[in-house]
Protein backbone atom coordinates (compact mmCIF):
# COMPACT_ATOMS: atom_id res chain seq x y z
CA UNK A 1 0.00 0.00 0.00
CA UNK A 2 1.15 3.33 -1.13
CA UNK A 3 1.71 6.19 1.38
CA UNK A 4 -1.29 4.98 3.49
CA UNK A 5 -4.05 6.46 5.22
CA UNK A 6 -2.78 8.01 8.89
CA UNK A 7 -5.30 6.81 11.06
CA UNK A 8 -5.28 9.97 13.28
CA UNK A 9 -6.91 11.51 10.61
CA UNK A 10 -9.60 9.23 10.16
CA UNK A 11 -10.07 9.28 14.05
CA UNK A 12 -10.12 12.93 14.02
CA UNK A 13 -12.85 12.70 10.87
CA UNK A 14 -15.00 10.24 12.93
CA UNK A 15 -14.76 13.02 15.77
CA UNK A 16 -15.85 15.94 13.80
CA UNK A 17 -18.76 13.84 12.26
CA UNK A 18 -19.69 12.96 15.82
CA UNK A 19 -19.89 16.55 16.86
CA UNK A 20 -21.81 17.59 13.89
CA UNK A 21 -24.55 15.01 14.33
CA UNK A 22 -24.81 16.05 17.95
CA UNK A 23 -25.11 19.80 17.14
CA UNK A 24 -27.78 18.82 14.68
CA UNK A 25 -29.35 16.71 17.75
CA UNK A 26 -29.48 20.25 19.47
CA UNK A 27 -30.72 22.60 16.62
CA UNK A 28 -33.48 20.52 15.04
CA UNK A 29 -36.96 21.11 15.37
CA UNK A 30 -38.18 18.17 13.03
CA UNK A 31 -38.18 14.59 14.87
CA UNK A 32 -36.66 13.00 11.64
CA UNK A 33 -34.43 15.12 10.67
CA UNK A 34 -33.04 14.58 14.84
CA UNK A 35 -33.71 10.42 13.71
CA UNK A 36 -31.06 11.52 10.75
CA UNK A 37 -28.38 13.13 12.99
CA UNK A 38 -28.50 10.16 15.37
CA UNK A 39 -27.80 7.67 12.40
CA UNK A 40 -24.76 10.20 11.55
CA UNK A 41 -23.44 10.08 15.18
CA UNK A 42 -23.49 6.16 14.82
CA UNK A 43 -21.61 6.19 11.59
CA UNK A 44 -19.16 8.80 13.33
CA UNK A 45 -18.70 5.53 15.56
CA UNK A 46 -18.74 2.84 13.48
CA UNK A 47 -15.28 4.99 11.48
CA UNK A 48 -13.71 4.92 14.68
CA UNK A 49 -14.37 0.89 14.88
CA UNK A 50 -13.14 0.79 11.61
CA UNK A 51 -9.95 3.10 12.14
CA UNK A 52 -9.12 1.23 15.53
CA UNK A 53 -9.84 -2.10 13.59
CA UNK A 54 -7.08 -1.04 10.90
CA UNK A 55 -4.44 0.47 13.73
CA UNK A 56 -4.77 -3.53 15.73
CA UNK A 57 -5.23 -4.92 13.11
CA UNK A 58 -7.61 -7.75 14.15
CA UNK A 59 -11.15 -8.33 13.04
CA UNK A 60 -13.29 -7.70 16.28
CA UNK A 61 -13.63 -3.38 15.35
CA UNK A 62 -15.47 -4.83 12.46
CA UNK A 63 -17.76 -7.25 14.23
CA UNK A 64 -18.92 -4.39 16.17
CA UNK A 65 -19.22 -2.64 13.16
CA UNK A 66 -21.95 -4.78 12.37
CA UNK A 67 -23.78 -5.17 15.74
CA UNK A 68 -23.68 -1.47 15.77
CA UNK A 69 -25.47 -1.65 12.37
CA UNK A 70 -28.39 -4.35 13.25
CA UNK A 71 -29.10 -1.81 16.49
CA UNK A 72 -29.32 1.24 14.25
CA UNK A 73 -31.48 -1.07 11.69
CA UNK A 74 -33.99 -2.06 14.60
CA UNK A 75 -33.82 1.60 16.31
CA UNK A 76 -34.72 3.09 12.95
CA UNK A 77 -37.78 1.31 12.17
CA UNK A 78 -38.76 1.43 15.81
CA UNK A 79 -37.96 5.33 15.79
CA UNK A 80 -40.12 5.57 12.96
CA UNK A 81 -43.12 3.65 13.75
CA UNK A 82 -42.79 6.21 17.11
CA UNK A 83 -43.24 9.16 14.92
CA UNK A 84 -46.04 7.82 12.53
CA UNK A 85 -48.03 7.31 15.96
CA UNK A 86 -47.12 10.64 17.37
CA UNK A 87 -48.28 12.27 14.16
CA UNK A 88 -51.10 10.29 13.63
CA UNK A 89 -51.84 11.85 17.86
CA UNK A 90 -51.05 15.34 17.05
CA UNK A 91 -50.72 15.64 13.71
CA UNK A 92 -47.24 17.27 13.52
CA UNK A 93 -43.32 15.79 13.52
CA UNK A 94 -42.14 19.43 15.76
CA UNK A 95 -40.13 18.18 18.41
CA UNK A 96 -41.53 21.56 20.61
CA UNK A 97 -44.97 20.09 20.47
CA UNK A 98 -44.14 17.37 22.32
CA UNK A 99 -43.90 18.83 25.69
CA UNK A 100 -46.10 16.85 27.73
CA UNK A 101 -43.50 15.34 29.84
CA UNK A 102 -41.44 18.93 30.20
CA UNK A 103 -40.68 19.80 33.50
CA UNK B 1 -3.41 7.40 -4.01
CA UNK B 2 -5.60 5.96 -1.30
CA UNK B 3 -4.44 8.94 0.89
CA UNK B 4 -5.46 11.62 -1.39
CA UNK B 5 -9.03 9.57 -2.04
CA UNK B 6 -9.01 9.10 1.65
CA UNK B 7 -8.95 12.98 2.18
CA UNK B 8 -11.38 13.84 -1.07
CA UNK B 9 -14.39 11.63 0.60
CA UNK B 10 -13.64 12.89 3.94
CA UNK B 11 -14.07 16.11 3.18
CA UNK B 12 -17.11 15.23 0.78
CA UNK B 13 -18.39 13.55 4.22
CA UNK B 14 -18.01 16.88 6.36
CA UNK B 15 -19.57 19.14 4.25
CA UNK B 16 -22.50 17.00 3.43
CA UNK B 17 -23.04 16.07 6.57
CA UNK B 18 -23.26 20.74 7.08
CA UNK B 19 -25.99 19.98 4.68
CA UNK B 20 -27.63 17.51 6.82
CA UNK B 21 -28.15 19.64 9.63
CA UNK B 22 -28.46 23.08 8.63
CA UNK B 23 -30.86 22.22 5.30
CA UNK B 24 -34.33 23.18 6.38
CA UNK B 25 -35.71 20.53 4.03
CA UNK B 26 -35.88 17.42 5.55
CA UNK B 27 -36.12 15.05 2.30
CA UNK B 28 -32.76 17.26 1.40
CA UNK B 29 -30.91 16.52 4.36
CA UNK B 30 -32.16 12.89 3.81
CA UNK B 31 -30.33 12.77 0.60
CA UNK B 32 -26.90 14.22 1.79
CA UNK B 33 -27.07 11.93 4.48
CA UNK B 34 -27.33 9.06 1.69
CA UNK B 35 -24.00 11.58 0.16
CA UNK B 36 -22.06 11.14 3.51
CA UNK B 37 -22.97 7.39 4.16
CA UNK B 38 -22.14 6.47 0.93
CA UNK B 39 -18.88 8.51 1.49
CA UNK B 40 -18.34 6.63 4.84
CA UNK B 41 -18.55 3.69 2.54
CA UNK B 42 -15.90 4.44 0.34
CA UNK B 43 -13.46 5.13 3.72
CA UNK B 44 -14.17 1.94 4.91
CA UNK B 45 -12.77 -0.05 1.95
CA UNK B 46 -9.92 2.30 2.30
CA UNK B 47 -9.46 1.35 5.78
CA UNK B 48 -9.57 -2.41 4.67
CA UNK B 49 -13.03 -3.25 5.30
CA UNK B 50 -14.73 -3.99 2.14
CA UNK B 51 -17.82 -6.05 4.01
CA UNK B 52 -17.59 -3.29 6.12
CA UNK B 53 -18.52 -0.93 3.16
CA UNK B 54 -20.97 -3.27 1.56
CA UNK B 55 -22.89 -3.53 3.99
CA UNK B 56 -22.96 0.32 4.38
CA UNK B 57 -23.73 0.90 1.12
CA UNK B 58 -26.76 -2.03 1.24
CA UNK B 59 -28.39 -1.91 5.13
CA UNK B 60 -27.92 1.98 5.53
CA UNK B 61 -27.57 3.83 2.42
CA UNK B 62 -30.33 1.39 0.88
CA UNK B 63 -32.74 -0.27 3.59
CA UNK B 64 -32.48 2.37 5.95
CA UNK B 65 -32.35 5.66 4.31
CA UNK B 66 -35.06 4.14 2.27
CA UNK B 67 -36.96 3.95 5.27
CA UNK B 68 -36.57 7.52 6.31
CA UNK B 69 -37.66 8.56 2.50
CA UNK B 70 -40.73 6.57 2.56
CA UNK B 71 -41.70 7.89 6.31
CA UNK B 72 -40.89 11.19 5.03
CA UNK B 73 -42.81 11.72 1.62
CA UNK B 74 -45.81 9.23 3.76
CA UNK B 75 -46.05 11.61 6.20
CA UNK B 76 -45.49 14.69 3.91
CA UNK B 77 -43.37 16.14 5.78
CA UNK B 78 -43.26 20.55 5.48
CA UNK B 79 -39.91 22.20 5.54
CA UNK B 80 -38.91 23.65 8.94
CA UNK B 81 -40.42 27.23 9.09
CA UNK B 82 -40.76 30.00 11.05
CA UNK B 83 -37.78 32.01 13.37
CA UNK B 84 -36.14 28.61 13.91
CA UNK B 85 -33.71 28.05 17.32
CA UNK B 86 -32.61 32.19 19.43
CA UNK B 87 -29.10 32.96 18.49
CA UNK B 88 -28.31 32.15 21.94
CA UNK B 89 -29.26 28.56 21.55
CA UNK B 90 -27.49 28.00 18.45
CA UNK B 91 -24.31 29.72 19.84
CA UNK B 92 -24.17 27.33 23.09
CA UNK B 93 -24.90 24.10 20.67
CA UNK B 94 -22.35 25.05 18.71
CA UNK B 95 -20.27 25.97 21.28
CA UNK B 96 -21.37 22.73 22.55
CA UNK B 97 -20.58 20.40 19.60
CA UNK B 98 -17.45 21.74 19.09
CA UNK B 99 -15.89 21.02 22.54
CA UNK B 100 -17.69 17.87 22.15
CA UNK B 101 -15.68 16.96 19.10
CA UNK B 102 -12.47 18.78 20.29
CA UNK B 103 -12.43 16.33 23.61
CA UNK B 104 -13.23 13.15 21.68
CA UNK B 105 -11.00 13.70 19.24
CA UNK B 106 -8.05 14.20 21.48
CA UNK B 107 -8.80 11.09 23.63
CA UNK B 108 -9.35 8.84 20.46
CA UNK B 109 -6.02 9.91 19.29
CA UNK B 110 -4.63 9.18 22.26
CA UNK B 111 -6.02 5.79 22.61
CA UNK B 112 -4.21 2.72 22.43
CA UNK B 113 -2.50 1.93 19.13
CA UNK B 114 -1.41 -2.23 19.48
CA UNK B 115 1.27 -3.34 17.09
CA UNK B 116 -0.60 -2.52 13.64
CA UNK B 117 -0.46 -4.20 10.53
CA UNK B 118 0.96 -2.53 7.16
CA UNK B 119 -1.78 -2.84 4.44
CA UNK B 120 -4.18 -4.51 6.58
CA UNK B 121 -7.22 -5.86 4.68
CA UNK B 122 -10.09 -8.20 5.82
CA UNK B 123 -11.88 -9.92 3.11
CA UNK B 124 -15.55 -10.94 3.85
CA UNK B 125 -14.42 -14.76 4.26
CA UNK B 126 -12.48 -13.78 7.32
CA UNK B 127 -15.69 -11.38 8.81
CA UNK B 128 -17.88 -14.66 8.32
CA UNK B 129 -15.25 -16.86 10.08
CA UNK B 130 -15.22 -14.34 13.23
CA UNK B 131 -18.89 -13.81 13.13
CA UNK B 132 -19.82 -17.17 13.43
CA UNK B 133 -17.04 -18.15 15.92
CA UNK B 134 -17.73 -19.20 19.08
CA UNK B 135 -16.77 -15.55 20.74
CA UNK B 136 -19.54 -14.02 18.74
CA UNK B 137 -22.09 -16.85 17.88
CA UNK B 138 -24.47 -16.04 20.92
CA UNK B 139 -24.41 -12.09 19.90
CA UNK B 140 -25.39 -12.79 16.45
CA UNK B 141 -28.11 -15.24 17.31
CA UNK B 142 -29.07 -12.28 19.76
CA UNK B 143 -29.56 -9.75 17.28
CA UNK B 144 -31.76 -12.00 14.75
CA UNK B 145 -33.89 -11.80 18.16
CA UNK B 146 -34.05 -8.03 18.15
CA UNK B 147 -34.43 -7.32 14.65
CA UNK B 148 -37.41 -9.87 15.03
CA UNK B 149 -38.73 -7.40 18.23
CA UNK B 150 -37.99 -4.60 16.29
CA UNK B 151 -40.52 -5.72 13.47
CA UNK B 152 -43.22 -7.04 16.01
CA UNK B 153 -42.88 -3.49 18.12
CA UNK B 154 -42.77 -1.24 14.65
CA UNK B 155 -45.69 -3.02 13.27
CA UNK B 156 -47.44 -2.48 17.12
CA UNK B 157 -46.51 1.33 17.50
CA UNK B 158 -47.59 2.44 13.88
CA UNK B 159 -50.97 0.17 13.64
CA UNK B 160 -53.93 2.18 13.91
CA UNK B 161 -55.58 2.05 16.84
CA UNK B 162 -58.25 -0.28 17.26
CA UNK B 163 -61.87 1.17 18.10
Amino acid sequence: MSPGIPVDHALLLSAALFGIGACGVFLRRNLIAIFMCIELMLNAVNLAFVAFSRAHGTLDGQVLVFFVMTVAAAEAAVGLAIVIALQRHRDSVDADSFDLLRF
Amino acid sequence: MDAALFYLLGALALGSSIVVIAQPNPIRSALALIVTLCCLAGIFGLLGSPFIAALQVIVYAGAIMVLFLFVLMLLNVEPERGPGRSRQLTFAAVALAVALSAQLGSVLVRGDRGAGVEGFRAPSVDMARVLFSESFLYAFEAVAVLILAALVGAVVLAKRELP
